[in-house]
């Protein structure tokens, strides 16, 4: 249990919860609940039940031939995108959604970055009948029109975010200031593991079904629950968390998080956070985020909007301070490389997020035989315009 | 004795006015507090800009970036506040984000205020426990207040709490509410505002957030000590002469 959180919010040096007076009731009323609610038998019996009949899981462990015999290694990859609204992201919004229900809350609000967030969470209010609102950056709104398309079918209320980049940093602002001006009636679906304190645990223990699945997998199909490496993207870092969540404690299992080096580390335009930041505060909670010397946050480029963040994280921060975990970058081309190599070998189109930790395949090296799980967090349909410009398609 | 205190203890009906500082020009900082002091203000509340400032309204958040467009940050702002006492007697807070104080070091930083001869500080992002536990006594050390916020959601035993841990007034905010809302006041406000009046805490109470004319102030000083006008004042000063905005605007709450 030494990477969870402890009883005051934190992982080490990270965590807290920074917030502004007017979003403390609502946090507060979070974190004395949230144990208490998720732990209850009719919660999980509920949520489990959605989680297989609604979203489809188990999602499948795939080995991918074709990839394992390029690269020399076998290798697993965790289909998430075959879940319902084609990401990871609904393992938390159905678990949200129903805490927010036992909470009393009549109003659901989210911040999206590719939007994978803002559909999962518009589907999880439509099928509980709740009044939603998306904040996504005009840059975002722009990039990802399918995913707007799909949120406004939904019955969703898509607020484009235009202050700053314009971008997933942006969209989380305004979710926070439309937090303070309805604190009240409204929860607010944070879509990864970052936030105050409780949300970066919150949202890891829903994700954590995809380590828990894939743990019981492994043994089926190899025997062993311990891996060489899990691999996944970090953003936020909730796809990667809910991956490493059931092996952090197996000290065996190298854990490899992706971030995004953008158009390269040095270039001026990266979201590598572990590379390019320092400690701070940002959206709540102590982390590490790419900031000035004078602790304004920078703001980071990304071809995946979902990449598209300044920090990680509070556990990531914790995972990559005690070395727990191995962080390193992937650039644009690289990740779009990787993922249509993915799509000629193995005929899955991946997300661009997702393709960045394929992309890491490239730089390891492998004895042969190793045993290496790739979180797919998500599929690339609303990526296509992006890949066809790239490749000239 | 704080300046603060001072004046809490010889005056009533307190106006405190809030500006960005570095705009609407970078080297207007100094100029907009002595104005604002020969036109009547009581108190001043300096903001240093934040690039994520999630509980400021459109107003601010248009200010603070183009005051760090402008070139500002802490370091500067400090040089150029080393001129604040030349002129200026009433208190003086500086109102920001935690992450660049946390840059600047919380150290340095009241270090910083207390040479400048700042009075206190307002960071709204700064939680309770982590100021109780590890920069109290940087704070008292260097003779600065650190003033807490209370909302109408705030339970009366933690307002009780934050009235232990402040010395110098509480921040009381008339709703929930990002910068630069309307002040609406209805009955739910009325008996908010009387609770707290009833609750005899130590600290005198300033109110803020929403309050922009004579009416709003009047109503505001009927509950409290005083009040503060941010966005209203920063939107007022946005274009033309300084001295001349700020005497103008100022007039609005004379007599």
């Amino acid at each position: 249990m030494k990477y969870k959180v402890n009883e005051k919010g934190y992982y080490g040096d990270f965590g807290g919860a920074y917030i502004p007076e007017m979003l403390y009731p609502n946090v507060e009323e979070l974190r004395q609940n949230y144990l208490k609610i998720i732990d209850d038998a009719d919660f999980q019996k509920e949520f489990h039940q959605l989680l297989k009949d609604y979203v489809g899981r188990p999602s499948p462990l795939y080995l991918a031939n074709r990839l394992s015999e390029k690269y020399g290694a076998n290798i697993f990859l965790k289909r998430e995108d075959l879940n319902h609204t084609g990401a990871h992201k609904i393992n938390n919004t159905i678990g949200q959604i129903l805490l927010a229900e036992k909470l009393g809350k009549k109003r659901i609000i989210a911040e999206t970055g590719a939007g994978q967030h803002g559909v999962a969470t518009a589907t999880v209010c439509a099928l509980r009948n709740l009044e939603c609102v998306i904040y996504m950056g005009e840059v975002d709104i722009e990039r990802q029109a399918p995913n707007v398309a799909r949120m406004k079918m939904l019955g969703a209320k898509v607020v484009p975010a235009s202050s700053g980049s314009k971008t997933l940093k942006d969209a989380t602002n305004e979710a926070m200031r439309d937090w303070i001006n309805n604190p009240v009636d409204t929860h607010y679906i944070i879509g990864s593991v970052v936030g105050p304190h409780p949300y970066p645990d919150m949202v890891a223990i829903f994700q954590s079904i995809i380590s828990e699945e894939t743990k019981k997998q492994l043994i089926e199909q190899t025997g062993n629950d311990q891996p060489d490496y899990v691999l996944a993207c970090v953003g936020g870092g909730s796809n990667a968390m809910g991956m490493f969540y059931h092996f952090m404690d197996d000290e065996d299992v190298k854990l490899i998080a992706v971030e995004a080096a953008g158009k390269g580390v040095s270039s001026g335009f990266s979201a590598a956070t572990t590379y390019l930041g320092k400690e701070g505060v940002l959206h709540g909670s102590r982390s590490i985020l790419m900031q000035t010397e004078d602790g304004q946050v920078v703001e980071p480029h990304s071809v995946s909007a979902g990449l598209d963040y300044p920090g990680i994280g509070p556990q990531h921060a914790h995972l990559f301070k005690t070395g727990r975990g191995k962080y390193v970058s992937i650039t644009d081309e690289e990740s779009l490389d990787a993922g249509l190599l993915l799509t000629q070998l193995e005929g899955i189109i991946p997300a661009i997020e997702s393709a960045h930790a394929l992309a890491y395949l490239e730089k390891m090296e492998f004895k042969g035989g190793e045993n290496v799980v790739i979180c797919l967090s998500g599929r690339g349909d609303k990526d296509l315009d992006t890949y066809i410009k790239y490749f000239n398609l | 004795m704080n300046r603060i205190k001072q004046l809490f203890d010889k005056k009533k009906n307190i106006l405190s006015i809030y500006y960005t500082a570095g705009y609407p020009n970078l080297d207007d900082t100094i100029q907009i507090a002595e104005a604002l002091q020969k036109s009547g203000a009581d108190m001043l509340e300096i903001g240093f800009p934040y690039s994520d400032p999630v509980a400021d309204g459109p107003v601010i958040q248009a200010s603070s970036k183009k005051s760090l467009d402008q070139g500002m940050n802490l370091k500067l702002l400090f040089e150029q506040l080393k001129d604040l006492r030349k002129n200026v007697t009433i208190p003086v807070l500086l109102m920001g984000y935690v992450n660049p104080v946390l840059q600047f070091g919380v150290e340095n930083f009241c270090k910083a205020c207390a040479e400048v001869g700042v009075d206190g500080c307002i960071v709204p992002d700064l939680p309770m426990v982590e100021y109780e536990e590890f920069h109290q006594t940087c704070f008292e050390e260097h003779n600065l207040s650190n003033v807490f916020l209370i909302t109408p959601q705030t339970a009366e035993e933690r307002i009780h709490k934050i009235d232990g841990l402040t010395n110098g007034f509480i921040y009381l905010l008339s709703s929930s509410a990002t910068t630069g809302k309307n002040l609406e006041v209805g009955d739910t406000t009325e008996n908010y505002f009387s609770r707290i009046k009833s609750m005899n805490l130590k600290n005198p109470t300033m109110i803020g957030f929403g309050i922009s004319d004579k009416q709003t102030f009047d109503k505001a000083c009927s509950y409290a000590n005083g009040a503060i006008i941010g966005t209203a004042f920063v939107k007022a000063i946005e274009s033309g002469n300084i001295e001349e905005s700020v005497s103008d605007f100022m007039k609005n709450f004379k007599g």
